[in-house]
């Protein structure tokens, strides 16, 4: 069993109380909601009879549902109004702070509350969205839970939880000019396997992590969930602390003092006790892109699409379907493969910094002929900025498109989707069949600067080839 | 005839299955996205694997004339990865599932299907295999399912299946619906909240 890493430290603060069954009442310090996992959530509320009990600790947003090209109210898709109205009326019902469209707060809702400062270091944070994980970024516990989950929390700010088993990922080194945080985590998915992570929560460490902004860090906790681990966590430290000083919601003066020795005492103790530790160098990764339908199932740049006979026998079969749907030719280079789509954006690597590192392979440059690439920035704040910078430009005059904040093509639920058997490179972090909403739609995972190369190249291509000064 | 949703002690379950083969079967494959734009889960049990049900142009097993009204699904590994939607666990007990047997399963997944009344049972490669080859020889044999024996059997074979302790408990004792046991004790709330430097000005 664990001890003295941040996970217990976290987890002692937040325990109410053993419960019958052998889990845990957990106390939920941020819970965040949107569109899709809460309408049900608040329905069986009032079922019930039962009040939000601490409506300030609730904030809501928008994100799944939104259009990306026009945003005017009502939404051309009645069945998205619906539940953006529902919404609306939830939160105005029961006195919760929502950040709609036009709020200039609105956005994913792992981009919009960490740049808030709502996520901090220390907390318990639940959603009902698996990419929760996001948050651990902070030195928090975060995680996915479902719409009865949801409701529990609603009703109660706790829920009952297992805790789980820690696993240190010690990542040495420093990443390649060219290798990004997604690559990273896209490797050591591909190591662990999509379901590695089951009954662990993943502690990031090493220098290779610590020399990660603050976005690369969510970028890599984002994904903890496609490795099967279902919470990711940085410990805080000065990076942590900088990205916090002055956020509308962090704390400020005598407060911002105390609160920086209190999250400074959560990270793991150096002689924390952890269920598992692996290691691995940093400095040997390269670009990584997904060839298959889990994103467990990734190469670098420089490799071949695997050999279903010769990979381990319990990995055969679904490479084999891979393969198949993916229409793509075992012992094939990866290099090369051409697309259709290019889609920047999504809770993974929708952010400032994302657009940015993108921008300067798409500057001076354009995308090239038949090619469909969008940029989606992850929130209103994101767009600003990237406005301010001069970003937008950039990316209108290579001929990207540059949309409206939202979750877009990451899973679909909204007007932006894949057509027939198209092929994507995708800055997002699922390549489940179907995914970005095509029954028969292909996606590869990537950076987005490997998105951006993509996109100018016409084909998957190694990002280094194209970084300009 | 429609079956009642689980409710109180879950202990024995008595029917039919139906297998759905492969690994890492993920919820967005249970059901795709475009079926989660709903203020309610009420449509969802006919939208359960459409893509995959469309593919395969009635012959996926949720189309089959003989697994009609079955209510025990068995998967492989990994069953459930992916999207935290309990979207998933409700399309399915909507269809009529009301256990589920893999070899294993995604967490989040596992937690819904819980936080629903319906067990997730695990039982190893080579058991589930011979599981899913005998349905598919007679998809009519009538299953029973013991939660306190750990058990599923028709007249000739008996499988041993696994639960976690806390899962086991909270299925049999009908304690699965977790609100009310969280609304308990709201003092020992209060408490927690107090202690939190983060919700106290970090005193």
């Amino acid at each position: 069993m664990s001890s003295g890493t941040l996970y217990d430290k976290v987890w002692n603060f937040h325990q109410v109380k053993e419960l019958p069954g052998g889990s845990t009442q957990l106390f939920v310090g941020l819970h965040l909601i949107h569109e899709v996992t809460s309408p049900q959530a608040f329905s069986a509320l009032n079922e019930k009879n039962l009040e939000v009990k601490f409506p300030n600790l609730t904030i809501a947003t928008v994100d799944h549902i939104v259009p990306t090209l026009n945003q005017q109210r009502p939404f051309s898709d009645p069945l998205a109004e619906e539940m953006l109205a529902t919404l609306e009326k939830n939160c105005k019902t029961h006195g919760i702070k929502f950040h709609g469209i036009g709020s200039n707060s609105q956005g994913v809702v792992h981009v919009m509350a960490p740049e808030l400062g709502l996520t901090q270091p220390g907390m318990t944070v639940a959603c009902g969205d698996s990419h929760t994980s996001t948050h651990g970024a902070f030195g928090a516990i975060a995680f996915g839970i479902g719409t009865s989950q949801v409701r529990d929390v609603l009703a109660s700010q706790s829920l009952a939880m297992k805790k789980l088993k820690v696993r240190r990922i010690w990542v040495d080194g420093s990443l390649q000019k060219g290798v990004y945080a997604k690559d990273l985590i896209l490797h050591i998915i591909r190591l662990l396997g999509v379901k590695g992570g089951v009954g662990f929560a993943y502690e990031f460490a090493g220098p290779a992590i610590e020399k990660l902004s603050m976005e690369g860090r969510m970028t890599i906790c984002n994904m903890a969930i496609e490795g099967g681990a279902r919470c990711g966590y940085i410990n805080p430290d000065e990076t942590t602390f900088e990205y916090l000083k002055g956020k509308e919601y962090s704390p400020k003066g005598q407060k911002w003092d105390k609160a920086i020795k209190w999250w400074k005492s959560l990270a793991s103790d150096s002689e924390a006790k952890f269920d598992d530790e692996i290691r691995l160098d940093g400095s040997s990764i390269e670009p990584t892109v997904t060839w298959g339908i889990t994103p467990g199932q990734g190469i670098s740049i420089k490799e071949k699409i695997p050999n279903p006979e010769e990979l381990p026998k319990n990995e055969q079969q679904i490479a084999k379907d891979a393969c198949k749907y993916m229409n793509l030719e075992a012992d094939q280079p990866i290099e090369g493969t051409s697309i259709d789509v290019c889609f920047i954006g999504s809770c993974t690597n929708g952010r400032l910094s994302d657009l940015q590192e993108a921008s300067k392979i798409v500057k001076g440059r354009k995308v090239s002929a038949g090619i469909r690439a969008f940029v989606v920035p992850g929130s209103q704040k994101v767009a600003k900025e990237a406005k301010q910078k001069g970003i937008d430009q950039i990316f209108l005059m290579a001929g990207f498109e540059w949309r409206e904040p939202g979750c877009s093509m990451c899973l679909a639920m909204n007007p932006d989707k894949l057509e027939g058997r198209q092929i994507s490179a995708s800055s997002s972090n699922r390549n489940f069949k179907g995914r970005q909403g095509s029954a028969n739609g292909r996606t590869l995972l990537m950076s987005p600067a490997m998105v951006a190369a993509a996109a100018i190249n016409g084909k998957v291509t190694d990002v280094r080839t194209l970084l300009q000064e | 005839m429609k079956q009642e949703f689980p409710k109180g002690e879950i202990n024995l379950i008595k029917g039919r299955i139906l297998a759905i083969k492969g690994d890492d079967i993920d919820t967005d494959r249970i059901i795709p996205a475009r079926f989660l734009k709903c203020v309610s889960f009420s449509a969802l049990g006919e939208q359960v694997f459409a893509d995959d049900r469309k593919e395969l142009k009635g012959k996926h097993p949720f189309d089959l004339d003989q697994h009609k009204g079955s209510n025990i699904l068995v998967v492989n590994d990994n069953f459930g990865c992916g999207s935290s939607r309990e979207h998933a666990p409700q399309a399915l007990m909507r269809w009529g599932i009301r256990l589920i047997i893999g070899e294993s399963f995604a967490e989040i997944f596992f937690g819904n299907c819980l936080a629903l009344g319906i067990p997730c049972m695990t039982a190893s490669k080579q058991e589930i295999s011979k599981l899913q080859n005998l349905v598919n020889e007679d998809s009519n044999q009538i299953w029973n399912f013991n939660l306190k024996e750990l058990s599923i059997s028709n007249q000739k074979e008996s499988f041993r299946l696994n639960l976690e302790r806390g899962a086991y408990k909270m299925l049999y004792s009908g304690k699965w619906d977790a609100t009310s046991q969280l609304l308990d004790e709201e003092e020992k709330i209060n408490i927690t909240v107090k202690n939190l430097p983060y919700l106290n000005n970090f005193k």
